[in-house]
């Protein structure tokens, strides 16, 4: 890849040499290249996380933590790499990386894990009826349904911070208070990439005493992300939305609060010993990884997080904030066109949802599908932003680092192509 | 474009027997939770309670589930509710000139025949 600044005004922009390293994105289907614009969902892989995968089952596949032979060795080395990888990428300690099956098992783990410790009465967390989880209206399901959940089986009540005309997040004091236990909120939105301030909401839950979890799925292969900067207490994402495999995930937790966790996943390789009544934990970050883990997905995320690091988060950002300002002046050019959220690029992550005219997004979608872009149309499991929205599913683009200002040129024109369609027919 | 045939894109934007009866015999709303298309049906028999004398639909969502709605309903007057329940999805993609749809898509233009297939067994078990 190479970063190129294309005039003296701009940031730099990561321009076509990204793209070759992604072999999926130089297919031609149909005698014509994909458009791949939806990265929000999962991203493409480039060589050299493919060939990490490749090179471990060809080479020293083996299970880890086990065998006193060279591939087992390898494996191992390999793999607490990988935890070292994402410490160093977010700024925290090794054992502070649980890997799990991608963010949404680390949230599921959270809940679980919060009630064992409530179950077991340990001095870890203090849940009584009544206590208060504090949400926001624009989490994911994911970071959303654990917590309902959670909520319903030990009597606890879902509060929400609202959001503005512009999709930004109203932090309204009021909202915490001392029966604030949790509080999850997502780093950047995945619908209207609305970037929060989770400083601030640290803060206020903190001068509560509450836990804050923090949904960094959309925000931590994005931009530079520091944990200790934001002082939350939790923090999870996804592989295979930065570039590595499917099938990891990662929980960040502080140290301290790790420790005093009960697991939630019980079996082989998180025990220190066992005899027929009881059981003492290994530890971090192997209490929490219960079961052979995902080996060949930890070490892609080696090659990925090498790969964003040769590039630099900085960069990426700045790519992105490119492609979302060229993007967002051209779009608002399209006729019948509603765009959410905020419009300045500086201000959001790389996701544009729209709607145009009142053509279903599916539809919307299945034309764009035939000129070979791909954006996902949908609710982007987030029903409860769809109703603040006042909508039932919108179009989505998302960008990284291989996307070009030609793919947003593709876009209009395939919004075009659907506009005409449509326009026609209505003039029946 | 074949997708969205001539006909598909006629039907979406000037459907055919859309509407709420008053006196209907059988009413079922269903929807397709993934798009959020939803649809809801109301039919009006002869007398010999097993042939439909008129159907209504009313709904929202995408152009494929609500003119393969439409489509359908031209369709079905006059026909025995056995008959309706004896469709098979082929038999209704050929009703919509056997456009190609995606995996995705198929979901949408079948909304309409098992809503109505739906409030059939409903009235039936009814009885």
């Amino acid at each position: 890849m190479e970063i190129k600044n294309k005039t003296k005004n701009r940031k730099p922009v990561i321009n076509h040499g990204a793209k070759k390293d992604f072999p999926l994105l130089n297919k031609k289907i149909n005698g014509k290249e994909i458009v791949y614009l939806d990265s929000a969902a999962t991203t493409q892989k480039p060589f050299s996380v493919i060939k990490a995968i490749e090179n471990y089952y060809y080479n020293y596949n083996a299970n880890v933590h086990r065998g006193i032979y060279r591939i087992s060795e390898e494996a191992t080395v390999a793999y607490e790499l990988a935890h070292k990888k994402v410490a160093e990428f977010i700024h925290c300690h090794q054992e502070e990386i649980i890997f799990t099956k991608n963010a949404t098992e680390s949230i599921n783990l959270l809940a679980y894990s919060f009630q064992n410790s409530v179950l077991i009465n340990d001095d870890f967390i203090s849940l009584r009826e009544g206590d208060e989880i504090l949400l926001t209206i624009m989490e994911h399901h994911s970071n959303f349904v654990p917590w309902q959940q959670l909520a319903k089986r030990i009597g606890l009540k879902l509060r929400f911070l609202e959001i503005d005309k512009q999709g930004k997040l109203i932090i309204d004091e009021k909202k915490f208070t001392n029966r604030t236990k949790i509080v999850a909120a997502t780093h950047v939105s995945n619908v209207l990439g609305t970037i929060n301030d989770i400083k601030t909401i640290v803060k206020l839950a903190h001068k509560h005493n509450a836990l804050v979890v923090v949904d960094a799925a959309q925000s931590v292969p994005h931009m530079p992300v520091d944990v200790k900067d934001l002082d939350c207490d939790f923090m999870v994402f996804s592989g295979h939305k930065m570039l590595a495999s499917t099938g990891i995930g990662c929980l960040y937790g502080k140290r301290e609060l790790l420790e005093k966790m009960q697991p939630f996943l019980f079996g082989g390789d998180m025990i220190r010993s066992v005899d027929c009544e009881n059981t003492t934990w290994n530890d971090l970050p192997m209490k929490f990884e219960a079961g052979t883990p995902p080996v060949a997905e930890a070490i892609s995320m080696i090659a990925a997080i090498d790969y964003l690091n040769k590039i630099g988060m900085k960069n990426v950002r700045g790519h992105e904030i490119e492609l979302t300002k060229y993007a967002l002046g051209k779009l608002e050019k399209i006729n019948g066109i509603a765009i959410y959220g905020s419009t300045n690029a500086e201000e959001r992550g790389g996701v544009i949802s729209f709607n145009l005219q009142n053509i279903h997004p599916h539809d919307i979608a299945t034309v764009l599908d035939k000129e070979n872009i791909a954006i996902r149309a949908g609710n982007h499991c987030a029903q409860p932003l769809m109703r603040a929205l006042q909508t039932n599913a919108t179009c989505r683009i998302s960008f990284y680092v291989y996307n070009t200002l030609e793919d947003v040129d593709k876009l209009v024109k395939g919004l075009e192509i659907v506009n005409r369609i449509f326009t026609i027919s209505n003039k029946k | 474009m074949d997708i969205y045939l001539e006909e598909m894109m006629d039907h979406y934007k000037n459907p055919r027997n859309k509407g709420k009866m008053k006196k209907a015999d059988l009413i079922l709303a269903d929807s397709n939770p993934l798009c959020g298309d939803e649809l809801e049906i109301s039919i009006k028999l002869e007398k010999d309670k097993e042939t439909v004398k008129e159907i209504k639909f009313i709904g929202k969502g995408c152009a494929i589930s609500q003119a393969s709605m439409s489509i359908l309903s031209e369709n079905l007057t006059g026909k025995k509710l056995q008959q309706i329940i004896a469709l098979k999805n082929e038999d209704l993609f050929e009703l919509l000139g056997n456009i190609k749809l995606s995996v995705m898509r198929v979901k949408c233009a079948l909304l309409g025949l098992k809503t109505v297939q739906k409030a059939i067994i409903k009235y039936e078990t009814e009885k």
